[in-house]
């Protein structure tokens, strides 16, 4: 594994020239971009456009073709799944993947998983060690309750809870095993407007406060240009803008992927 | 109702069953209390892999009959004093249980369950096979002997073997308890609920699943051990697929995912038999059926969602 010089003080995460195919179809045709440290950096496009690709290439779920993906200076191409949250990946899942049966505690308690390593016979013999990790996990539980306004929940199953709240859950689990960065996977989706407009004050003060970094893909234009302060545009699996949200917005090459060609039909 | 789940409830339930048969029961009351704590320990090793971690095991009797025959043919060849063989049995089951683990990750859900199946098929034949007959006996299978009670100890055969079952028992049960109760109980819930979703959260899947399926067949196999030195014999054709959905009867009556279950699915795996065969010498087997449709109709989240109801607490687990 190839250990680049620039830990500690380049980009938290470096995306250089990922290409991802499936079978004959090209759905990352050699992106690059950055995520600086603690920034909320957007990732926008159309249906199709290869976000979703993107965002399961850096969380491990694919395995990309050529490029490489460098979190903190190291690459991550190749690691298993389970290592991302061990270096510092958190994430959520576009169609909240809870653990229904447990409570909201014991699914925010195994998002601390990979702070403890005791194992089946540590736990069995309750020692020290698993008694240690265990008091650890609840570290920043009530905090994180209060932050994401879970408390009166905490007790109770997430299997039956609205939706919005089961997002704050997810959030509120990935947060608890203190990631650097944050990978949002469609966070508004499903959410009613007054829920969409708390969501990108919430991000901002998730960031500030837990100093990590954020990858938000999102379809929801009006939170993803309030709230990043880059954001990187992608069409057929190819960067077409990166840069603020109003120098996106001003790309006409971002105008014409999401209006279409319709400018050129009226005049036409 | 709040007795069932305080902390002290364990610890008197266990000070009951300690004293109260003592007191009370005949030795073929004990002979068969002694099977319900052996097929606790079954149950709940059932429990551990199918209940928490979500995979379907309709072959634990497999290990079952591991546990059994080791301690057996460590009695009956070696002279080992039955208490000895139950660390063997653990190791091998355990071993034994790794190994089937292996292949299995790569098998879901009811494919899983009918691999696991055709274990329970073939356990009985490999037991028979011509070449193991000097140790196992063969269709003969094997005899042993009842201990009696260490240190003159005032206690017949059967009420020392009550005991000692009783108390490898506790251990056991005391053991899962901490171990679900945990990091690594809420690993193994979670990849049952969304794999995907532990994953991401750190958890090596199939690190949890082999180890699961070897603690699962540990369990099951002391239980194996215990039940031979109760039942004082070991014979192939005990151990087939009935004997492997006795225990997933068991466990789903009981409650899955419930170590409280898994006492309760073991009552009824022992007594209901027996009940149905007194309401109806003729057709006992449709009486059985008959009661657990009932069972699951009025209790679809098993026994244990009994004492849940009654003590007003929602199921977490």
């Amino acid at each position: 594994m190839p250990t680049h010089p620039d830990r500690g003080t380049g980009p938290l995460l470096r995306v250089t020239d990922l290409v991802m195919r499936f079978g004959g179809i090209v759905a990352l045709g050699g992106v690059s971009f950055d995520v600086e440290r603690g920034q909320i950096c957007g990732l926008i496009g159309p249906n199709g456009s290869g976000k979703t690709t993107m965002f399961n290439c850096i969380s491990g779920i694919y395995r990309h073709g050529r490029g490489d993906i460098v979190f903190e200076g190291r690459s991550t191409s190749g690691l298993p799944r389970h290592r991302m949250a061990g270096l510092g990946i958190g994430r959520t899942f576009q169609n909240v993947a809870l653990f229904n049966s447990m409570t909201v505690r014991d699914n925010m308690l195994v998002g601390a998983h990979h702070r403890g390593s005791s194992g089946f016979i540590a736990n069995a013999l309750r020692t020290g060690q698993s008694r240690a990790e265990e008091a650890a996990a609840y570290d920043g539980m009530d905090e994180l309750l209060d932050l994401l306004d879970l408390r009166s929940v905490a007790d109770q199953p997430a299997g039956g809870l609205p939706f919005g709240t089961r997002k704050r859950i997810e959030l509120a689990r990935a947060l608890i095993g203190r990631p650097k960065l944050l990978l949002l996977d469609e966070p508004a989706g499903g959410l009613n407007h007054g829920e969409v407009a708390e969501l990108g004050d919430l991000f901002r003060r998730v960031r500030d406060h837990f100093k990590l970094s954020i990858l938000l893909v999102e379809h929801h234009m009006a939170l993803v240009m309030s709230v990043s302060e880059k954001v990187v545009a992608l069409e057929f699996g190819m960067k077409i803008a990166e840069g603020t949200p109003d120098e996106v917005r001003n790309e006409p090459e971002v105008i014409r992927a999401y209006l279409g060609d319709a400018a050129d039909d009226h005049a036409a | 109702m709040q007795f069932f789940t305080s902390r002290a409830f364990p610890w008197l339930f266990l000070a009951a069953a300690v004293v109260l048969p003592l007191l009370f029961a005949s030795d073929y009351r004990l002979f068969q209390l002694t099977m319900v704590v052996v097929y606790s320990i079954a149950v709940l090793g059932l429990n551990l892999l199918t209940g928490y971690n979500g995979q379907v095991s309709l072959g634990n009797g497999a290990f079952y009959a591991i546990g059994a025959y080791t301690t057996a043919i460590l009695m009956d060849k070696l002279g080992l004093p039955y208490w000895a063989t139950l660390p063997f049995s653990a190791v091998i089951c355990a071993g034994v249980g790794f190994l089937i683990g292996l292949p299995a990750l790569r098998l879901g859900g009811m494919y899983l369950a009918l691999t696991t199946f055709a274990l329970a098929v073939a356990t009985p034949q490999l037991l028979k096979y011509k070449a193991f007959e000097n140790y196992t006996g063969g269709v003969q299978g094997v005899v042993l002997d009842k201990p009696d009670a260490p240190f003159g100890l005032p206690l017949s055969q059967d009420q020392w073997l009550y005991l000692f079952c009783l108390a490898v028992g506790a251990l056991l049960f005391a053991l899962a308890m901490n171990l679900v109760r945990g990091r690594i109980g809420r690993a193994m819930r979670a990849i049952r609920d969304q794999p995907l979703a532990a994953e991401a959260m750190g958890i090596d899947i199939a690190m949890f699943k082999t180890r699961t399926f070897a603690l699962s067949a540990m369990f099951t196999g002391v239980a194996g051990s215990l039940g031979a030195i109760t039942i004082q014999f070991v014979a192939p054709d005990a151990f087939g697929v009935p004997l492997s959905l006795t225990f997933f009867v068991g466990m789903v009556v009981g409650g899955g995912a419930s170590i409280g279950g898994a006492v309760m699915g073991a009552l009824f795996i022992q007594f209901i038999p027996n009940i149905a065969d007194e309401i109806s010498k003729a057709a006992p087997g449709a009486v059985y059926g008959l009661l657990l449709i009932a069972f699951m109709f009025l209790l679809p989240g098993g026994l244990a969602s009994l004492i849940r109801i009654l003590s007003g607490k929602k199921r977490t687990a």
